[in-house]
């Protein structure tokens, strides 16, 4: 049993095809094992009992030519999928069970896979260390009371405590990225429009994107295959050509061309990541890839144009949860006190202000100071890496500017909460694809993860530059299973 | 209420002209809503026409019906206006319990279409109305309070159907410019196929800005706006009002604010609903769902080849081609289907004949039974057989309208009815000299009297002869062979 979970997904797919191993023996050792492992608190619904049942159809009578035959996976809570509860992580949906599957985990469904139940995540994904959810903090199996990173916590969790083979996040300003940088595991943030985000419950729409999160970049690859599909029913879903990125996945990157982004050597940055930073770029010349040192000047700018755009869209994305229709209600003595009654209630301090920015910035007469002026530094931060692109293929940076901290470290601190996710929100501000794999450890032993940054649609190129790097970095999260029962 | 340009409501020395301004709004018609598959159909049962987007469930999101956008740029089109090749769709943020999203993705700084123009017909000649602009946005649901004592209920069938706004420029004077206006505005709709007009069914709706200044002064007065008024006879009396409430306030020394009021119609009078201070703020901003809309040269030209004759253009050929006068010609072509009509029945009968049956009996009849003329119990191969009829003398002129009402009743074809009534008209000349000489010999009183001078006297001999004939005589022929005969 021990030796399944501690498969990646590919082998774990190569060992059905063959039979080897059965979907029935893989759901239930993931299953045995989440079982001991709620003190992680990374489920926030199980459907263990409908998992087996689906595994053992598989085995009966399972199209083993599928790309995810009879593999049992754990979710986001932020994927609506069809008569399970989603809850975004928030008690205003906590009891909020969809008629209707996101198309993302339905390609996941229509290729085999089998749904083991809804990972938690900070509430509506707002958080970068899965403190704000309304189901409670998650911890990292990477070391106690440490925090998973966020906001897809419980999927980062999940994965690197080996209770599901890979898994699916959101990333709206770093989500998947940073998480998988803290737990030593793979994240992938595909290109703006890649995947569809039809069934996604929203955060900001011009910033969402749902990815892999794997336990190496082949698995990242193998996901990608099956997740990034165009989407009529998403009208920011692009149609371009998609690549065959698992059977292309290749090694060789001699001659391509880095670049090291001056404006991310920021103040304070400890010296472990710039150090792995460095051996990054020596592993890359290595490796045969050409080091450009590039600038993009309005970095400075991304993270407060992020915490201006992200918060005004959320702040009209929540709108929709009034207790009318769904979800949490609280009566009141008429309409506007059921309102008040029904959001203050429902939701929790993180998401309260960012409606509160949201609402702000979007008002009257500060709309064009704020609201306005984030989309022109948005267009600014693109064109610096458009021009980036004219002289290189992707750039390497560090994915956090530390590595996992305590719960309740920054809880009191928003502004340290959101430095967290400098180095990644302007790839989201700029739609562009982006990786984080691990590549080295701190002085205490936690994961630290590199990012790779590409251009638009060309995650090829992306995961072939992590995959060369993985194979020489060899990292090893070698887990205590310190909190198993 | 005044007929004509002339309208200005006066308080002892002083004279207000009326500025108004309308936001027509104008569901598309289309079997689809803007941004989801649900049905549009009106009156179905309530909450039987939604989809999850419609519903704004989590996760749910808008996509473009492309047929709603065709419907907007022919309507611009429609409207000589300048058709924007790129639009953009913006949330305008509100709660309300019928308003699921929690805004409105409605067209803000950006519409879909620019500036253009609707001609009227005045008494004294034409008037251009400005169009100010025409954007698509979203309906709300219904919110009904009436049902149940302590609830609230929501129909969202209506969330999400596709309205156009079109907003006119400040140029309309009267109450009956705005009767004009908007029967303008529907009829070229209508002649589009891209609005039903319907307003018992809420496809128009106006919000009335009013605004009134002394005549003469250029600078506009402060204007308040009438929300969602729902038939022209009470936009009318909504702005007859609010103009003579508001020169009270300036006669007696006070200032009009800046609000928003509703009309009453049981009551005859506007109210305040909220005041300038208390307006919404609607939190615009480009919804992040959808992207820019960009139409290209190709999608507009072919659209642009769609566009069939409108009134205007179809007014001019009536005028140029059948000679019509210009008030006929309106009359005909205001509603496609009556100018579809009545050009079936000139295909084979005469013209004049054919306009003054179709203005004038026809209109009657339909007007009587409360018809539209696709219902009209009489076809217009049918019409068009009568007015034959007329022409070569089959029947006269007043046996027709007999015929008329029997075709009305019965829908028969003239021509049979003539046969089983025996209608038909004497046109023997030598059978109506002989009841002339009859009529002659009966009454030689009369016949020495109109002798003598007494000229009025040869209409009860035509009368005398219709009766013996039941009325089918030919009246030219009578006419001729009693003046022969009497002179």
């Amino acid at each position: 049993m021990s030796d399944i979970i501690n498969l990646t997904l590919s082998v774990l797919i190569d060992k059905i095809k063959k039979k080897e191993l059965s979907s029935q023996e893989i759901t239930s050792a993931y299953i045995a094992r989440a079982e001991k492992s709620k003190d992680l608190n990374t489920y926030i619904t199980t459907d263990f009992e409908n998992a087996i049942e689906k595994a053992k159809k598989f085995d009966e009578k399972g199209n083993f030519d599928y790309k995810l035959p009879g593999v049992p996976l754990a979710v986001k809570d932020l994927f609506c999928t069809n008569n399970l509860k989603t809850t975004a992580g928030s008690k205003i949906l906590s009891n909020f069970i969809p008629s209707y599957e996101s198309t993302v985990t339905q390609h996941l469904w229509d290729e085999g896979a089998i749904l083991l139940g809804k990972l938690n995540c900070d509430e509506f994904a707002m958080g970068s260390s899965n403190e704000t959810s309304f189901f409670g903090n998650v911890e990292s199996p990477v070391g106690k009371k440490v925090v998973p990173g966020g906001s897809s916590g419980g999927s980062a969790s999940a994965l690197a405590a080996k209770l599901t083979p890979a898994t699916i996040g959101t990333d709206t300003g770093g989500s998947i990225r940073q998480p998988a940088s803290f737990t030593g595991t793979v994240g992938l943030k595909p290109t703006y429009g890649s995947c569809s985000r039809y069934g996604i419950v929203a955060f900001a729409s011009s910033l969402d994107q749902a990815g892999p999160m794997t336990q190496d970049v082949s698995d990242a690859a193998l996901m990608l295959d099956v997740i990034s599909k165009y989407d009529t029913k998403d009208s920011t879903s692009v149609n371009f050509k998609r690549g065959d990125y698992f059977k292309s996945l290749s090694s060789n990157i001699k001659g391509k061309k880095i670049g090291i982004p001056k404006e991310y050597r920021v103040d304070g940055m400890p010296k472990e990541i710039e150090s792995l930073w460095q051996d990054g770029i020596t592993l890359l010349k290595k490796l045969g890839a050409k080091i450009i040192d590039i600038s993009l000047p309005h970095t400075k700018y991304a993270l407060p144009a992020y915490y201006i755009v992200a918060p005004a869209e959320a702040s009209s994305n929540l709108a929709r949860y009034d207790g009318v229709k769904y979800g949490y209600r609280s009566e009141g003595e008429n309409l506007i006190s059921m309102y008040e009654n029904t959001r203050s209630e429902g939701f929790g301090d993180e998401v309260k202000r960012r409606i509160m920015i949201g609402t702000y910035v979007l008002s009257s007469g500060y709309y064009d100071a704020y609201y306005l002026k984030a989309q022109k530094i948005r267009r600014l931060i693109k064109n610096d890496f458009d021009e980036a692109y004219k002289s290189v293929d992707a750039l390497l940076t560090p994915s956090t500017p530390s590595s996992a901290f305590k719960i309740g470290d920054k809880t009191d601190d928003p502004v340290s909460m959101y430095l967290n996710d400098i180095f990644t929100v302007p790839v989201n501000l700029s739609g562009l694809p982006a990786i984080s794999i691990p590549a080295g450890k701190d002085k205490n032993n936690y994961p630290l993860g590199l990012q790779l940054i590409g251009k638009a649609f060309e995650e090829q190129n992306l995961l072939n530059i992590s995959y060369s790097m993985e194979k020489e970095l060899n990292f090893k999260n070698n887990l205590q299973d310190w909190w198993i029962e | 209420m005044s007929k004509n340009k002339e309208y200005f409501i006066k308080r002892g020395n002083s004279e207000y002209e009326v500025i108004i301004g309308l936001e027509v709004h104008a569901q598309v018609l289309s079997k689809s809503k803007l941004f989801s598959d649900s049905p549009t159909n009106f009156g179905a049962e309530p909450n039987t026409q939604v989809s999850l987007v419609d519903a704004a469930f989590p996760g749910m999101l808008p996509v473009i019906n492309e047929f709603c956008i065709k419907q907007a740029v022919k309507t611009g089109i429609g409207l000589n206006a300048a058709i924007n090749k790129k639009s953009i769709f913006d949330r305008k943020n509100y709660f309300y319990a019928d308003l699921p999203q929690g805004y409105q993705i409605s067209q803000y700084k950006d519409p879909i279409v620019g500036e253009g123009s609707i001609l009227l017909d005045l008494p004294d000649g034409e008037k251009k109305v400005g169009i100010e602009r025409l954007h698509l946005e979203q309906d709300a649901g219904k919110s009904i309070h009436d049902i149940d004592p302590q609830n609230t209920l929501v129909d969202l069938n209506r969330s999400g159907v596709a309205l156009m706004e079109i907003v006119s420029k400040p140029d309309l004077r009267s109450p009956e410019e705005v009767n004009l206006y908007i029967k303008k505005l529907r009829s070229i709709m209508r002649y589009l196929g891209t609005c039903d007009g319907n307003m018992q069914e809420g496809s128009l709706r106006a919000d009335v800005n009013v605004s009134i200044r002394k005549t003469g002064d250029k600078k506009l007065g402060t204007r308040c706006e009438i929300k969602n008024v729902n038939s022209i006879k009470f936009m009318q009396m909504a702005i007859e009002y609010e103009a003579n409430r508001q020169a009270d306030i300036l006669e007696e020394g006070g200032s009009i604010d800046q609000e928003t009021r509703l009309f009453d119609t049981k009551k005859n009078e506007t109210r305040s609903m909220r005041s300038k201070e208390d307006a919404h703020d609607y939190r615009y901003f480009p919804d992040p769902d959808l992207l820019p809309l960009e139409l290209t040269d190709d999608f507009i030209s072919k659209i642009q080849k769609e566009i069939p004759e409108l009134p205007d253009e179809k007014k001019k050929r009536f005028v140029d081609k059948f000679k019509l006068t210009p008030y006929e010609a309106n009359i005909l072509v205001s509603d496609i289907e009556t100018s579809k009509y009545f050009e079936d029945v000139i295909k084979n009968s005469d013209i004049k004949l054919a306009t003054n049956w179709i203005t004038g009996e026809l209109f009657a009849l339909l007007n009587d039974r409360n018809l539209e003329i696709s219902q009209s119990p009489i076809s217009s191969k049918n019409l068009s057989t009568l007015i034959n009829l007329i022409k070569d003398g089959t029947i006269s002129g007043k046996i027709a309208k007999t015929v008329f009402e029997i075709m009305a009743n019965e829908g028969k074809d003239p021509k049979s009815i003539i046969d089983e009534k025996g209608l038909k008209q004497q046109s023997d000349p030598k059978e109506i000299e002989k009841i002339v000489d009859d009529v002659i010999k009966e009454n030689p009183k009369n016949v020495e009297l109109f002798k003598s001078g007494k000229d009025k006297l040869f209409g009860f001999f035509v009368g005398q002869v219709m009766k013996k004939t039941d009325g089918k005589a030919n009246p030219k022929l009578v006419n001729d062979i009693l003046k022969k005969k009497l002179n």
